[in-house]
């Protein structure tokens, strides 16, 4: 199994949850499952909804969750997936990641050490729900990508 | 009661891959265990052990959670539609949060606007850091930055690669030609492996190696004025690198009217010119030359010759520069035209004023569009066709010599290119001497002129011309043509 995203929607992915520590931060993968091969297309970078213990826990509310599947249907796309951060701990699903996993959705978690983001590491729930398998995380390098087209410097700073 | 039941995308495998499923019912509760009874395979996902709807499966009847109607025993009516709408949850099992964990700063977050630097950025950079006048705020506007290098040559080589090193978020480069050996003596962008290929390619992979962090795009193309606003718009500030005046005078007027500075460079044999224009707030290349000079007149790099390290010195006042004007600190040569000249080993500076009289950035403006730059430059398709017709290809000219034809073949070279490289059956008269040695020269004969690839003999011709002779022919593509066409054993330089 496997997962693939460009260098760019990694790079959201992290600034956004190393804005959201020490609280666990949140949001959306939109892309594309074919057979086998699965794609991250976009990102929704979510707040996160639990209402305590934002240091270890974080909530997906359901009109979030219809307002990124909207998105994702306008685009032709769909919702392949989840990522959260794991602040000062591995990026490894946790107990309570596996009490409330669905089945398919592809949860990718990076682990956020002091502010600053590690590597990705994406997993799927087994089909016995008896634990999570992983897949494995491919970041495509950017090419040439024109101005006016992507990630401008000058849009830097409105990641959401 | 017929209610149709939506499926979110993880549970349609569990049923049959059916997006919707029409069940009979009359409660919420009643519809979903009429579904799992339908595909069982639903149940666990659905419920939990002790047969609760687990707490993270939302139901919604048309547009509203259930939770705030009658939860499972909320009635339906025909034609009604439920929606199984995750949410999702997770996070660390119960882990205290570590001792003094705080929200990072705004450096490291980009909160602030500013693209926010990573650990090994701060390494990098660490010697611009520890400069005050550059720091953690200065290291991100420089990330921030975007800087468009006109020529990937002689001077595009220093600026291309210090300024990566340096960190520029985003640089463009605009070239189109071929990196050829004769380019490798100044051309530090470009190795031996790359000759024959295009001078972007070998760029991007030299740059990518020095700074991956680095975008760089490239538009492998000649700047014109149809595209010069798409291409130089996205950027922040233009670095002028080119060798010939009609791009010169192009970038210059495109970068006033796009209100962006233009940091001027240019070289010639063992001297050089630095300078910024900013027509917001100082002088335009304009209002220090408001004509090109001739056409033939300056002779380039490959006619008049450049001693390879010149650019290096150039380009490279040219990235300061430019750094500077990212920065926001110091003085820059805004109004200032440094002259340098390496044989002496001086450096001199000339003030500049805005000219009220400039055409695109004085008092009264009239230009306010690009325009055609070959032409006002002297070098208009006209003359073109005309010099076509006082041109003559090395072929012709060989063939022409070989039926016995009398030719006078005038090389006006200098003496010290004629050593390395000659026409069999030429005759030397440098184009500095031509004035007083046209005596030696028979009118009532063809005349063929040549240099080393057209530029020095067609001034000579048009020398000529004007001294009443009428038979005359310029050699296309110089000595470099005949070698390549026709002589391979004349060697090129």
């Amino acid at each position: 199994m496997k997962i693939t995203l460009s260098a760019r929607e990694s790079e959201r992915i992290r600034a956004h949850l190393c804005r959201a520590y020490p609280d666990e931060g949140c949001g959306v993968l939109i892309g594309r499952d074919g057979d086998g091969a699965r794609e991250i297309v976009g990102i929704v970078a979510l707040e996160n909804r639990i209402k305590d213990s934002l240091h270890n826990r974080y909530l997906v509310a359901p009109e979030q969750f219809l307002a990124a599947e909207r998105a994702a249907r306008g685009a032709g796309l769909e919702v392949i997936g989840f990522f959260h951060s794991h602040p000062d701990h591995p990026a490894r699903p946790s107990a309570f990641d596996l009490q409330h996993a669905w089945p398919y959705y592809s949860y990718l978690i990076v682990s956020v050490t002091r502010g600053e983001a590690g590597s990705a590491r994406s997993w799927r729930l087994a089909e016995d729900r008896s634990g999570f398998e992983e897949e494995t995380v491919e970041v495509l390098r950017p090419d040439a990508e024109r101005p006016g087209t992507t990630d401008r410097p000058e849009s830097r700073g409105e990641r959401e | 009661m017929t209610a149709r039941i939506l499926l979110p995308t993880p549970l349609r495998p569990y049923a049959a891959h059916q997006p919707v499923v029409e069940v009979e019912a009359a409660t919420v509760g009643d519809a979903l265990r009429a579904l799992v009874e339908r595909h069982v395979e639903l149940r666990r996902h659905l419920y939990d052990e002790s047969g609760r709807l687990r707490r993270f499966v939302n139901i919604y009847k048309n547009e509203e959670d259930v939770r705030h109607l009658e939860r499972e025993n909320t009635p339906l009516s025909n034609g009604d539609t439920l929606t199984i709408v995750p949410s999702i949850a997770g996070g660390t099992s119960g882990a205290p949060p570590r001792p003094g964990a705080r929200k990072p700063p705004a450096w490291a977050t980009g909160e602030d606007g500013l693209p926010p630097l990573s650990q090994p950025e701060l390494l990098r950079y660490s010697r611009h850091l520890i400069l005050p006048e550059v720091g953690l705020a200065g290291q991100r506007k420089i990330k921030a930055a975007s800087v468009l290098i006109i020529g990937a040559g002689g001077l595009g080589s220093p600026l291309a690669l210090y300024l990566a090193a340096a960190g520029v978020g985003r640089l463009g480069l605009v070239d189109f030609d071929v990196v050829d050996e004769s380019n490798l003596q100044r051309q530090v962008l470009h190795g031996t492996s790359s000759v024959g290929r295009p001078k972007l390619e070998s760029a991007k992979e030299r740059l990518a190696d020095l700074n991956p962090g680095v975008s760089v795009d490239t538009y492998e193309e000649r700047l014109t004025s149809e595209n010069a606003f798409d291409v130089m718009r996205p950027y922040d500030v233009v670095v002028d690198g080119t060798d010939n005046f009609p791009t010169r005078y192009l970038v210059n007027d495109a970068c006033v009217l796009l209100g962006k500075p233009n940091v001027y460079g240019s070289i010639f044999r063992f001297e050089g010119q630095a300078s910024v224009f900013d027509a917001r707030v100082g002088p335009c290349y304009r209002c220090l030359y408001p004509d090109p000079p001739p056409p033939g007149l300056v002779p380039s790099s490959a006619e008049g010759g450049v001693l390879g390290v010149l650019p290096g010195v150039i380009g490279v006042i040219q990235g300061i520069e430019t750094l500077k004007i990212i920065l926001g600190v110091g003085e820059t040569l805004v109004g200032r035209l440094l002259l340098f000249d390496a044989l002496a080993m001086r450096f001199r500076e000339l003030t500049l004023r805005k000219d009220p009289a400039c055409p695109l950035c004085g008092e009264k403006r009239t230009i306010t569009a690009l325009i055609d730059y070959e032409q006002f430059c002297g070098i208009a398709p006209v003359d073109a066709e005309r010099d076509a017709e006082l041109e003559i290809s090395a072929h012709d000219l060989a063939a022409r010599r070989e039926r016995g034809e009398d030719i006078m073949l005038i090389d006006v070279r200098e003496p010290h290119e004629f050593e390395i490289a000659r026409i069999p059956g030429s005759i030397l008269i440098p184009l500095h001497s031509l004035p007083e040695r046209m005596s030696e020269l028979d009118s009532s004969r063809e005349i063929v002129l040549h240099c080393h690839v057209g530029q020095r003999s067609m001034r000579a011709l048009e020398m000529l011309h004007r001294a009443g002779f009428r038979k005359l022919k310029n050699l296309r593509g110089g000595i470099a043509a005949w070698s390549s066409d026709v002589d391979p054993s004349v060697p090129r330089y």
